[in-house]
């Protein structure tokens, strides 16, 4: 049996795409968890935020924001592949893999100018 | 639930996160400058109706699609029964669900 050919952009997405989704998966009820800290009182969620403000953590949200983008931009071509019609038979829209990998590390980009305090405003 | 029932509902969830993931990570990106306090988040999410009802319906959409997507995986690539993987996602997705509404009315102000 022949195993399919895997050293392809479009491989590379799906595999991109289908880990931050399962990352995406694991953080999300953290996530709630934290925001449900607002139900025990403002000094609660407050000491929460402080320890989300230490760098590490800042890196760490910056890893998730990334992958959140990751996920839209790469799930964004599965429809566009999925739902719309192909132009040409060979037309798997692998020119919308550099474009979303480039937006996910332009989202990235601004989220640590951010987060960091490099914004102009 | 039919193969063709998830995967419709995996991609109508999808078309529904998609733009809410936009408005999310700008958001994000615009709350973080400076720093999180409570109050500002609270203070965006709880003075308008519209952000609670935004979240209600992002954690709704994200409820389903998550599990179906973790579905997809465990099928694919562990060897757990398929029953089990079906049983697992399905607390997951409740579990995403309650987790998510507590934490909609935790931002919301309504039970202040």
């Amino acid at each position: 049996m022949r195993s399919a050919p895997r050293h392809h952009a479009s491989y590379v997405a799906f595999v991109g795409h289908r880990l931050s989704g399962l990352a995406l998966a694991i953080f999300l009820p953290l996530h709630f968890l934290a925001l449900g800290l607002a139900l025990e009182g403002r000094e609660t969620f407050d000491g929460f935020l402080a320890y989300a403000d230490m760098p590490f953590v800042k890196a760490a949200e910056w890893g998730l924001v990334v992958l959140l983008s990751v996920h839209l931009f790469f799930g964004v071509r599965l429809l566009a592949l999925e739902l719309l019609p192909w132009r040409r038979d060979d037309d798997l829209r692998t020119d919308w893999i550099g474009w979303g990998a480039g937006g996910a590390v332009a989202v990235g980009l601004i989220f640590l100018m951010g987060a960091f305090g490099f914004d102009a405003g | 639930m039919t193969e063709a029932r998830l995967f419709a509902l995996q991609r109508i969830t999808a078309m529904v996160l998609a733009p809410m993931v936009l408005i999310h990570l700008a958001v994000i990106v615009y709350a973080v400058r400076g720093g999180l306090t409570a109050e500002e988040i609270l203070a965006r999410t709880g003075t308008s109706a519209l952000w609670p009802l935004f979240y209600l319906l992002f954690v709704a959409a994200a409820a389903i699609h998550a599990p179906i997507g973790l579905r997809n995986i465990l099928r694919e690539w562990t060897g757990l029964p398929p029953r089990l993987v079906d049983g697992l996602c399905l607390v997951f997705g409740l579990a995403l669900a309650g987790l998510g509404i507590r934490a909609v009315i935790a931002i919301s102000g309504w039970t202040a």
